[in-house]
């Protein structure tokens, strides 16, 4: 069975709501530095980027950090090609790091995206933003700021797509 | 898109495996030059590095890519070891295995040695070949694939089009074997020029054209790599004379001064000066000699990455984006 959760507008108004949520938070945008989780986390930053730009009227730091040289299942899976890390000139030291990705399900993403930035630097704080929140939490991690929370079964697969990587935007619940 | 269970020759990738590899040599080369020195991917494994021909530089890139990726590595060198006392290549892996090696590495003067390791099932994880006898070198080809595209094909992910010339003594080189299919295989028109007692037989058949004049076409390559001549072979009469070869077919300011515009010298190492290639070329603007060591180790890495992730159950699965 599939199920669309979020449509076109719903995403971009989370998105939206989600750079108000930062730029909050923050007070404004100038120590912030947007990393986004490829593949999608990447577009959900550069959108949230655009939000805040069209917001404040300034660009702020965006980046990419690929996790998969710090993932604990390397051993469980096929192995995989990487993807691009991309930290703006200046790093990440004594920045407000935000890290960006689509579903929030076990954490275990973001356990090795906190490993990874442990490598690159010391921020002055790390937050999360997704899109999705699914549960079925593994590890004793919380977002800061989500899209959507979403209770789903363990079985149940959440597909996110966004362009212009799929054809269109939209969420889906399957199985 | 699949990845080989063993790297024993370039005929385990296919076309998209091979650019895979570059990809994620790459992607490591890039966060490497930046802060990041050491990775924690391969924790807890253990690499062994079986070497039973001597080849520091070969075996240091290896150990020096195993241990970014915090692997842990035994170097285990023929020489002064139970090998020289007549221990055999099964009772040396068998060892190996009960030591919990999950990869092994092996440099062998006997063509097929890794290949023998690999099928035997003495050894669980995968085989490496770092060169054996005549046969074939993998990853120095890799690594010499990597330094083209760097230099000559940005991001472009092939080579398509490229002109490469390998001059020298194709006959013993087991790194121009492994070259002529990896470069072949990634788009390049690849071109062998030696003189004729130091090409195999059955070279016709190879995805490569033949040259026995190096000045005949020098104008017209990307790339030219020089291959070392080994002494032992100068003693054997394949040629006439030191002089003689270096006359024909050694790089020399001559030479590079005919090159095409922005056209790139490799060597695999240890050079000769003055055979193969006199000082003047090697330390030119045009070579990248000391790229193709610094590469070794980034096209390595990638290696060991893609082959120690994953267990063998779940090899044969696709890889997904």
């Amino acid at each position: 069975m599939t199920r669309i959760v979020l449509a076109r507008e719903e995403i971009s108004r989370a998105v939206r709501r989600i750079s108000h949520e930062i730029l909050e938070r923050n007070k404004g945008a100038d120590s912030l530095l947007l990393l986004g989780i490829p593949t999608r986390g990447v577009l959900l930053a550069q959108r949230i980027q655009a939000e805040i730009a069209a917001i404040e009227g300034k660009e702020v730091a965006l980046g990419s950090l690929d996790i998969t040289l710090h993932r604990d299942d390397l051993r469980l899976r096929a192995p995989r090609p990487l993807h691009r890390t991309e930290i703006p000139t200046g790093g990440i030291e004594g920045r407000d790091v935000v890290l960006i990705d689509d579903v929030f399900f076990s954490g275990r993403t973001i356990r090795a995206a906190l490993d990874a930035l442990g490598e690159l630097g010391r921020p002055a704080t790390v937050q999360l933003a997704v899109l999705i929140d699914r549960g079925h939490r593994e590890l004793p991690i919380r977002a800061d700021f989500v899209g959507k929370n979403l209770p789903t079964s363990r079985s149940e697969q959440v597909k996110v797509q966004l362009e212009p990587i799929d054809s269109e935007d939209g969420v889906v619940l399957e199985g | 898109m699949k990845f080989p269970r063993h790297l024993l020759s370039i005929g385990d990738l296919s076309r998209e495996s091979a650019t895979a590899l570059l990809d994620t040599a790459a992607e490591l080369a890039r966060i490497s030059d930046g802060q990041i020195k050491k990775l924690p991917t391969l924790r807890g494994r253990t690499v062994v590095n079986l070497f039973f021909e001597d080849s520091t530089r070969t075996r240091i890139s290896f150990e020096t890519a195993a241990k970014r990726l915090s692997a842990d590595v035994i170097n285990f060198v023929a020489k002064g070891s139970s090998v020289s006392k007549g221990e055999s290549l099964k009772d040396t892996a068998l060892t190996l295995q009960a030591m919990g090696a999950d990869a092994v590495i092996i440099r062998h003067h006997a063509s097929g040695a890794p290949q023998r390791l690999a099928d035997a099932g003495w050894i669980a994880g995968p085989v490496i070949n770092a060169g054996d006898g005549t046969h074939e070198h993998p990853t120095q080809a890799l690594l010499d694939a990597f330094t083209i595209r760097h230099h000559l094909a940005k991001d472009r992910g092939t080579l398509d089009g490229l002109e490469i010339a390998i001059v020298g003594d194709i006959l013993h080189s087991r790194v121009a074997r492994s070259n002529i299919f990896l470069l072949s295989m990634l788009g390049a028109k690849v071109t062998v020029i030696a003189p004729a007692t130091l090409l195999p037989v059955g070279i016709e058949s190879w995805p490569c054209s033949i040259s026995y004049d190096l000045d005949d076409s020098i104008e017209k390559f990307d790339a030219i790599m020089a291959l070392r001549i080994q002494r032992e072979r100068m003693e054997q009469a394949f040629f006439p004379s030191e002089r003689e070869y270096s006359r024909h077919y050694g790089l020399n300011g001559d030479r590079l001064s005919r090159l095409k515009s922005g056209a790139i010298l490799l060597h695999p190492g240890p050079m000769n000066r003055g055979v193969e290639i006199d000082a003047k070329s090697a330390d030119s603007v045009r070579s990248v000699i000391v790229d193709q060591v610094t590469n070794g180790v980034f096209v390595r890495m990638a290696v060991l990455y893609l082959l120690l992730s994953g267990s063998p159950a779940n090899l044969a699965e696709e890889v997904k984006g």
